[in-house]
């Protein structure tokens, strides 16, 4: 299994996750120039922006720390993209990370962090 | 959405500037920012205030938080804006009543589990709420100090949990009258008449003094006594000079008791060290000693530009740093007591041991010191070895509270007559004086011939008025004015 299937799953598995605990995704794999976001979710009256980040190895650190804060940076910029294009009604919006640690063919450990940045100025 | 505002100061020199922080809590992107000049230290503030408002059990808006700091062209300095940036977020978010911090100047550190941690320059910070006619909010520890601001009320916050209460503490009980630390006295020193004698001027007239003496025989002994015979420091100067130290992060309770500050600097001390500098700007040594005692031992040690910094303050009692983000005022009006070797192997002069400095070191040790700063030491007095019989007889010698006496007398005859000699300039100083024509002329003659500055001729004369004030004498008569004149420049102290 290569890196983008490994991916592609762990978007999977995170999106029925999402579902299962009560949230209607709106979106998966929201593209435009600047990037993609993976998951894009209601919690309620909140618009929440999911990365999803899976790893079958440690060796290079957890998944939730790939997420830098460049890449913060850059959600927050798609963020503005997506609701521009989106034209969302006003609403509040958080960001979340879902990481998956695949541990067999048919195993995986899913972490969810609720808010787990904000775009500090 | 959502704003409030919260007042709050920043420390600019030994004054806290009012300094309002707004707050705006909207609907975005979730972020936090703060805006309006602050330093590293206020925009770390976002997580600690994060963090303290989460552990404190409030909620943290999951929202776009704006915090401008007004007026937003004022450098903000420190991390007591931590407090007043929590207050003014839930505030916004309506988790506290905006009643409670209406009138109020917030000021505090934040820890990371919600305890509000004390800052530098609480009597600053006191000063300015009272002026802005609000009350202070503050942790306890700090409070202290702020009871010496009369009409302030203060109200204490140890920790962020104790807003969920909905009220503030009262105002803490004043910390009554500290005992006085332990001044050396006088009476452990036995023998040195002559600089028994310049110290006890130095103390009655608020002079500089300069002792020259061999390694050993007791200059900085002498010189630690000094507060031990000096007046009590009144209200007015309380307050100035632990604003200083309060500013410094320095225990201010000792000087708020009325204990004259002591500061003796070690000869390694840089220019900023001595002067003030830095950024934020810090006070030096010199502040720290106003109203007080500056002690300079070793002075030839110093390097010469610190040394040289002694003079603006020497003269006019404040120094004024001027730096890329503005001047600063500080107070500096202190009685400087320096001490030296009177050569680099310190033994010139001695009667007994031979001094064995290549010549020329003597001319460029004494150089080091410099005219202008020599021209400003009102008294010089050497301080030799003390013979062991006497030493080891151990006379008592006279205790400071006697000393101390004299010299308070002294100064409520100078008050009498129309102040301190020091403060007394030009003609002011001459009337002061009340010298006879023969007495004046005969004065004139001794400068003339020893080649006075005339700044030399005013200082001699107003070492001349303290010693008369000594006495007890309405006019200077011509012994008064030959005592001074001995005491000027260290060549008369090699003369005989």
């Amino acid at each position: 299994m290569d890196r983008l299937e490994t991916g592609r799953r762990g978007e999977d598995a995170a999106a029925a996750y999402l579902e299962r605990i009560g949230m209607t995704v709106v979106d998966r794999n929201w593209r435009c120039p600047s990037g993609e976001v993976d998951v894009v979710f209601l919690d309620g009256n909140t618009l929440v922006l999911c990365e999803v980040k899976t790893r079958s190895t440690d060796a290079k650190g957890t998944p939730e720390e790939a997420v830098t804060p460049q890449k913060q940076r850059r959600i927050a910029r798609l963020a503005k993209a997506y609701l521009a294009d989106a034209g969302a009604e006003p609403c509040s919006v958080r960001f979340d990370v879902i990481s998956i640690r695949v541990l067999a063919e048919d195993r995986a450990l899913l972490r969810h962090h609720r808010n787990a940045f904000t775009v500090d100025s | 959405m959502a704003q409030a505002t919260v007042y709050a100061a920043t420390i600019a020199g030994v004054e806290a500037l009012p300094v309002e922080v707004q707050a705006d809590v909207s609907s975005g992107l979730p972020g936090f920012g703060i805006v309006g000049l602050g330093d590293t230290a206020v925009l770390e503030a976002r997580d600690r205030v994060r963090s303290a408002v989460r552990a404190a059990g409030f909620d943290f808006p999951n929202a776009r938080v704006l915090v401008n700091l007004a007026p937003a062209p004022l450098r903000k300095h420190g991390t007591g804006f931590d407090l007043p940036i929590a207050l003014a977020i839930l505030t916004a978010t309506r988790q506290i009543p905006a009643a409670l911090t209406q009138s109020a100047t917030a000021v505090g550190e934040l820890a990371l589990d919600g305890t509000v941690r004390p800052v530098a320059g609480t009597l600053a910070y006191a000063l300015a709420a009272a002026r802005s006619g609000h009350e202070l909010i503050g942790p306890t520890a700090t409070l202290g100090a702020a009871c010496a601001v009369e009409g302030l009320a203060c109200r204490s916050l140890d920790a962020l949990q104790d807003l969920r209460r909905g009220a503030l503490g009262s105002a803490p009980l004043c910390s009554s009258g500290t005992p006085a630390p332990n001044v050396p006295d006088l009476c452990e020193v036995s023998g040195h008449a002559a600089a028994r004698r310049a110290l006890e001027i130095a103390a009655a007239g608020g002079h500089n003094l300069l002792m020259v003496g061999p390694p050993g025989s007791g200059k900085t002994l002498l010189a630690r006594r000094l507060p031990g015979i000096l007046p009590a420091l009144d209200e007015r100067e309380r307050l100035e000079t632990a604003l200083v130290h309060s500013v410094a992060g320095l225990d201010e309770s000792a000087v708020l008791a009325g204990v004259r500050p002591f500061r003796a600097p070690h000869h390694t001390c840089s220019v900023a060290g001595l002067a003030g500098g830095g950024s934020p700007p810090w006070p030096g040594e010199m502040s720290l000693a106003h109203n007080g005692v500056l002690f300079l031992d070793e002075l030839p040690e110093f390097s010469p530009s610190a040394l040289q910094t002694l003079r603006q303050p020497m003269e006019d009692g404040s120094l004024t740093l001027v730096r890329a983000e503005g001047r600063v005022r500080y107070p500096a009006r202190f009685t400087l007591i320096a001490a030296m070797n009177p050569c680099p192997c310190g033994y010139l002069g001695d009667p007994e041991r031979p001094c064995r400095c290549a010549d020329g070191a003597v001319r460029r040790y004494i150089t080091r010191i410099g005219g202008p700063l020599m021209d400003r030491m009102d008294l010089v007095v050497r301080v030799d070895r003390i013979d062991p019989d006497l030493l080891i007889a151990a006379r008592p010698g006279e205790s400071s509270s006697k000393v101390r006496t004299r010299v308070l007398t002294t100064r409520d005859f100078a008050a009498g007559r129309g102040g301190l000699a020091a403060s007394l300039g030009g003609a002011e100083l001459l009337s002061a004086c009340r010298m006879r024509k023969r007495t004046s002329a005969e004065f004139t003659r001794t400068a003339r011939s020893q080649h006075f500055s005339g700044r030399a001729v005013t200082r001699t004369l107003r070492v001349a008025r303290t010693i008369a004030d000594l006495d007890g004498a309405i006019a200077v008569d011509s012994s008064h004015l030959a005592e001074a004149v001995g005491y000027r420049g260290l060549e008369a102290q090699w003369a005989g």
